[in-house]
């Protein structure tokens, strides 16, 4: 089913009671996610991403706004009437309850002609549990389970109803690393097999780059960018976006570009033709950084790492913003630094500039 | 490791000492008073050891009317408090303006004095020769007849003394209730709530599930607390407790020990012995009960 939220606005009384400006967790949030698409909602912590996810599940009621599912307006129903399946942070299972009984619940919830035969609701209960691999565990409590099979078994309760939307709030937080992987590969498969179009919110870049077919990078509760993963990372609209998206995190210098030319402190590095003279942020993704012994980049070296498959340079430069920054490079490339200066070369599409004030991506005439 | 075990003893020692000569001592002679036939405390001697004392007592009508009393006290008002405090509970979770308010008050009996409340139950319900008493002036208002709940009738007393019981334990569950549901988290309900479930569902199936831990400790302590009761009844109807047929066990055993009637400790032992038979085997039964239907 297709969502689109029409200028959202959520607004909250302010805790303190005495500053009486009220809290925006989202603002004026305008976005169409397409049928049947896993839609990564990404924004550092108390950006609003939950509150968002909560204003398209109905627990929460936005200030101002729509929310349409397809065609039909949501904005006023309660979440129960909508449709939906939300799978919580922390599961949220009855710890009381089996894992069938956990599963059997919502449909527990349907009343006079929805109501399902018994039969059929254990065949419903059991294809959901099938769906996510747990149908040999049913009769296990919650406390007997790992983090990885309790979250199953809440995506299994969330879809047994057969909700249009399904909606992940930071899935994978609470699972170890290794479990991480493998459930976002699940729930990339789980949303496939069912074509259901499904939200999750994670402050994770990296698990919102490997799963969704759509990011949704959002911050202070606006929305900054939707693009494809790829795209946001080798395209970001401004510095949040290029600096929130991507480990090691971006080089960013303060530069200026004069005639045409961009300088960071008084190396011209880069011809940007197309671009008006003044200061600008620049953007550099530490694989854009090239090693050069004639490069025109001239930093001072402070070490080198090998980590695993990766080698990094680690270097200062006067107007680099921070306190040091990395270039990744081939390892046989940094065998013969020393400690000093050394130049890089820098590539044109790995290095974007920013409005010095706004964070406004500023293009130059071939578009980078 | 033997170097050690005196220090060990000597740390012990403290509690070991005050336990001894102020639980474990008088626990084994109560055992031995009870069956001590004919002991005289004057003169500190008896006749031989058997259990005629525990015959005697079973057999002693006040003994009997005070278990009576004791098991109408107890099996009404521990389900009918621990429902109302439920109730309770609930209604204070779900309503927002003047929570601390009604919460305060709710816990009000709590912090007030067992004898001045009793007073105050007494203007509420006992007839003088000047007035009738509140409730009573109530009944009449409505054109029922009037009742003398301190000195009437046996089940106008019965009433009261368990309207009065329900009355003041009310506060502690109601605390432990409200906390507990508190304590329930919050995400439970929101995921009710996204998949509809209705409020009667939420409550069997949620609440009630997670509290229940809470809910089996109350009803065990309010056993155990209602088996013990006695000054709840001097309050209401005065030291006399046998004059009036509302004595306790416990009264019972008070009386045996310190009453006009008194001076029998062996009576006494005996009688608090077959208290505790009792109420260790309520207890048992119930944690048995509750062990079945807690699995969490």
């Amino acid at each position: 089913m297709k969502i689109v939220l029409d200028h959202l606005t959520k607004r909250f009384p302010n805790r303190n009671r005495k500053i009486k400006e009220e809290v925006v967790a989202v603002r004026d949030f305008t976005i169409e996610i397409p049928d049947g698409m896993l839609i990564g909602l990404l924004g550092p912590s108390g950006c609003g991403k939950s509150t968002a996810l909560n204003l398209i599940c109905g627990l929460e009621t936005p200030t101002e706004g729509r929310v349409f599912f397809g065609e039909d307006d949501v904005t006023d129903l309660p979440p129960e009437k909508r449709g939906v399946g939300l799978v919580f942070q922390n599961y949220a299972l009855y710890p009381h309850m089996t894992v069938l009984e956990n599963i059997l619940f919502p449909l527990g919830n349907f009343k006079g002609d929805d109501r399902l035969p018994k039969e059929e609701m254990k065949r419903r209960a059991l294809e959901a549990a099938k769906l996510v691999q747990i149908d040999g565990l049913l009769e296990r409590r919650p406390s007997e389970m790992s983090g990885g099979q309790q979250q199953r078994v809440a995506i299994a309760r969330a879809l047994v109803k057969r909700p249009g939307v399904l909606l992940l709030d930071e899935p994978l937080s609470n699972l170890d690393a290794r479990l991480r992987l493998a459930t976002r590969e699940e729930i990339r498969r789980i949303q496939r097999e069912t074509g259901i179009t499904t939200v999750f919110v994670t402050h994770d870049q990296e698990e919102a780059m490997s799963i969704s077919d759509l990011i949704i990078v959002m911050k202070d509760g606006a929305l900054h960018q939707v693009s494809k993963p790829q795209t946001v990372y080798d395209d970001p609209v401004n510095h949040f976006v290029a600096s929130f998206l991507g480990t090691p995190k971006i080089n960013s210098f303060a530069g200026e570009v004069r005639g045409e030319m961009l300088y960071i402190g008084e190396d011209a590095v880069l011809p940007e033709p197309g671009v008006k003279d003044g200061p600008v942020t620049v953007g550099v993704r530490p694989e854009g950084l090239l090693p050069a012994s004639d490069g025109p980049f001239v930093c001072e070296l402070s070490r080198v790492e090998v980590m695993g498959r990766d080698t990094s340079i680690v270097f200062t430069h006067p107007a680099f913003d921070g306190e040091a920054g990395r270039a990744i490079v081939d390892a046989e490339l940094t065998a013969c630094l020393e400690a000093g200066p050394v130049r890089f070369a820098l590539k044109p599409t790995k290095t974007y500039l920013f409005d010095a004030q706004t964070g406004e991506r500023v293009r130059n005439a071939s578009g980078v | 490791m033997k170097k050690h075990q005196w220090k060990a003893w000597l740390y012990l020692a403290p509690a070991v000492v005050f336990l001894g000569l102020f639980m474990v001592y008088p626990l084994v002679d109560v055992v031995v008073y009870s069956l001590e036939e004919g002991y005289n405390s004057a003169s500190q001697s008896y006749f031989g050891i058997g259990l005629y004392n525990f015959s005697y007592v079973l057999r002693d009508p006040y003994f009997l009317q005070a278990v009576k009393n004791t098991l109408i006290l107890v099996v009404i008002t521990v389900p009918v408090s621990t429902g109302l405090a439920l109730l309770i509970s609930l209604g204070l979770n779900s309503i927002k303006p003047l929570k601390k308010l009604y919460q305060t008050i709710y816990f009000l009996p709590y912090v007030t004095n067992t004898l001045a409340v009793g007073l105050v139950f007494m203007i509420l319900f006992k007839k003088t020769a000047y007035s009738d008493g509140l409730i009573n002036l109530l009944l009449h208002a409505f054109g029922g007849p009037t009742v003398d709940f301190i000195d009437g009738p046996y089940w106008a007393k019965i009433l009261v003394m368990c309207i009065y019981t329900v009355w003041v334990v009310l506060p502690f569950k109601i605390l432990i209730l409200t906390g507990a549901r508190a304590s329930v988290n919050p995400q439970y309900y929101s995921a009710a709530k996204v998949d509809g479930t209705s409020k009667g569902r939420i409550f069997t199936r949620i609440t009630l599930p997670m509290i229940s831990p809470m809910v089996f400790y109350l009803v065990i302590t309010g056993f155990i607390g209602a088996f013990k009761a006695y000054s709840d009844a001097v309050a209401l109807f005065g030291t006399d407790l046998n004059a009036a047929g509302m004595n306790t066990i416990v009264g019972y055993v008070y009386d045996m020990l310190y009453g006009n009637s008194g001076g029998y400790p062996s009576y006494a032992s005996a009688a608090a012995l077959i208290l505790f038979a009792i109420v260790f085997t309520i207890t048992c039964v119930n944690l048995l009960i509750s062990r079945k239907s807690t699995v969490v």
